[in-house]
């Protein structure tokens, strides 16, 4: 006992390299993680360049006030949770039955090929996805107004000023764009339960049904489990990108597609209402905090080796 | 049909794929249409699959303003490369201290890397963080740095594979025949790390290659556009493309072909990562089941 601690001290020394070493990454994490952590603080205040960050007056939870009492609070909330929980729910879905499908391609290279294009949306910029958007539906030139519409008799309807269809528009954007990432760990899952398994469901005259509700699905349910609890963690957190790009950014469509993330960026960059925006954003740091920790213990419950901690 | 459907399951299978397929090609397919078709076909019939009349010339309209696509175009190089290396150095050297067993103080470092992924400042924060103490508003390094050099998941998932594949005996017997640490990390543990190496140096390249946040909040000045912010603000607004900062002069009639050069823009933007992706899509694949299995 004494002899290991005399050791451990006398090597301290020989860890100053190890110790150089993550001083970058510190530095790097001190500054772009931890002080944001606690640069939160200035959603108590009142914030004026001229006195700067630290000097400004406290406010106490004055910007909460403004942000709670205005309908803004409640929609970003709703939207947030709606859409992604709608999100979590048909990606899932979606997912698992592709995998499924995909598993019973019987030629190889068709069916890595099938996941190659699969996975190819997960791998554009949310940017491009807004010109793919576009492309479709674009009130004067889109595809779907000009070509499709006209087909079976409709006339042209004006999607970017028109609220109503967006939830529909972006859950199908969601889905094409992010499941085949889904699709792709679920499949990595079932390809990976041992053959014999089935080989002794076919003896024993299984169809392909059963086989798959009492072999495939309980097998790869864990990864399901986790998959979505993870998700579920993050369900205070929007995908910026998708809101903002694919709407073009469009005012008129903000009723059903303004989120938590997109409110605090206008606040932030287009109105300069600095306390609203931090305010905003504290309360999702705040929430989103929770929800990650609550979700990381129903998942340790379920599989602590999949748990974050 | 029933009798068919039990027969030939395979190729109603195959069938539903390629509709699969189709849905996730097609738009590709209506943006390059878009990008080679005559302008006035565009304003008369819309974009389509099948155009009516055929015209190059949003790309003749695009290779006389070169000179603001390539800048765009090497800045979004120069900063995938330097990027990727960086985020690659900086991360391995804070995930190897950590992966040893030895290490003092190992734990609590763990925890202060892992803690990043649970909890953020936000936008606001961030931003301020940025701007009023480092003063990067419209500053190249704002499209390196923040949010993206150094992020715990690939931290973690670095140490991970240095902890299970590294033999500590190998690291021992270079200690004692007194390689310094820097020697070990560099000369022994990196060539032994190839696979997670180059799967976390992909994502980051693809992440570099795809970001627009950043260049969207820290940079207004057009010259230091990434491709990527170029195309973000083409599509927020169009009349961007005859204003000077993009073409060079003012173009009071804007007689551009604006629907058609804006879609041969995007179609320039996305055709490397299509063309990347079959190359790198093995390794891609591989590390996405990795980090899931692990995360």
């Amino acid at each position: 006992m004494e002899y290991v601690s005399i050791k451990k001290k006398r090597n301290y020394k020989k860890y100053y390299p190890l110790f150089l070493m993550m001083l970058p990454g510190v530095i790097y994490l001190l500054f772009n993680n931890y002080l944001p952590m606690l640069g939160i603080v200035i959603a108590f205040k009142d914030i004026d360049f001229a006195k700067g960050i630290l000097l400004s007056d406290w406010v106490g939870f004055r910007n909460f006030e403004f942000l709670f009492r205005t309908a803004d609070a409640l929609i970003i909330t709703r939207n947030t949770l709606l859409y992604n929980g709608s999100f979590i729910i048909i990606n899932l879905v979606a997912a698992v039955g592709i995998a499924i499908l995909l598993n019973e391609i019987r030629n190889n290279y068709l069916a890595r090929f099938y996941q190659s294009v699969i996975l190819l949306p997960f791998l554009i910029s949310m940017v491009i996805v807004g010109y793919l958007v576009f492309s479709l539906l674009s009130m004067e030139t889109g595809l779907i107004n000009n070509t499709i519409l006209p087909m079976i008799g409709m006339e042209g309807i004006q999607w970017y000023s028109e609220p109503k269809y967006w939830p529909f528009i972006l859950t199908i954007v969601n889905i094409w764009k992010n499941t085949g990432y889904l699709c792709v760990v679920y499949y990595a899952t079932i390809i990976g339960i041992d053959s014999e398994y089935y080989e002794a469901a076919e003896i024993d005259g299984a169809s392909k049904w059963q086989q798959i509700t009492k072999i495939t699905i309980p097998l790869i349910k864990q990864v399901i489990i986790v998959m979505t609890l993870l998700q579920i963690g993050r369900i205070f957190y929007a995908d910026f990108g998708l809101f903002y790009q694919v709407t073009l950014n469009a005012g008129a469509l903000q009723s059903t597609t303004n989120v938590i993330d997109t409110y605090v960026y206008r606040a932030l960059m287009n109105m300069g209402d600095i306390g609203m925006a931090s305010a905003a954003g504290l309360y999702q740091s705040i929430v989103g905090f929770i929800l990650v920790i609550g979700s990381n213990l129903v998942v340790r419950k379920i599989d602590s080796e999949s748990a974050l901690f | 049909m029933t009798i068919k459907r039990r027969k030939n399951p395979q190729i109603l299978l195959n069938v539903f794929f390629m509709l699969i397929v189709c849905a996730c090609i097609i738009p590709f397919v209506l943006l390059f249409m878009a990008s080679i078709t005559d302008e006035n076909t565009i304003i008369k019939y819309g974009y389509s699959l099948f155009p009516k009349k055929v015209s190059s010339y949003a790309y003749e309209y695009l290779a006389t303003n070169k000179d603001s696509i390539f800048r765009a175009y090497g800045i979004t190089v120069i900063i995938t490369i330097v990027g990727t290396f960086a985020s690659l150095l900086i991360m391995s050297m804070l995930a190897y201290p950590i992966s040893r067993k030895d290490m003092p103080f190992r734990k609590s470092m763990t925890f202060f890397v892992f803690f990043t992924m649970l909890m953020n400042g936000g936008l606001v924060p961030t931003y301020l963080v940025y701007t009023r103490l480092f003063n990067l508003k419209n500053n190249i390094l704002a499209l390196l740095i923040p949010m993206l050099l150094v992020r715990a998941f690939y931290v973690l998932l670095m140490r991970t594979f240095f902890a299970t594949t590294i033999p500590d005996s190998i690291i021992e017997s270079a200690n004692i025949d007194g390689a310094s640490e820097w020697l070990i990390f560099f000369k022994i543990v990196l060539p032994l790390s190839y696979p997670v190496m180059a799967t976390v140096g992909l994502f980051q390249a693809v992440n570099y290659w795809n970001d627009w946040f950043n260049g969207m909040i820290f940079i207004t000045d057009s010259k230091l556009y990434s491709i990527q912010n170029l195309l973000n603000r083409i599509l927020l607004d169009i009349q961007f493309l005859s204003t000077s900062q993009f073409s060079g002069t003012y173009d009071f009639t804007s007689n551009i072909p604006k629907e058609s050069v804006r879609m041969a823009l995007a179609v320039i933007g996305v055709v490397p990562i299509l063309l990347a992706y079959p190359f790198f899509q093995k390794y891609f694949v591989k590390g996405l089941t990795i980090g899931a299995v692990k995360g």
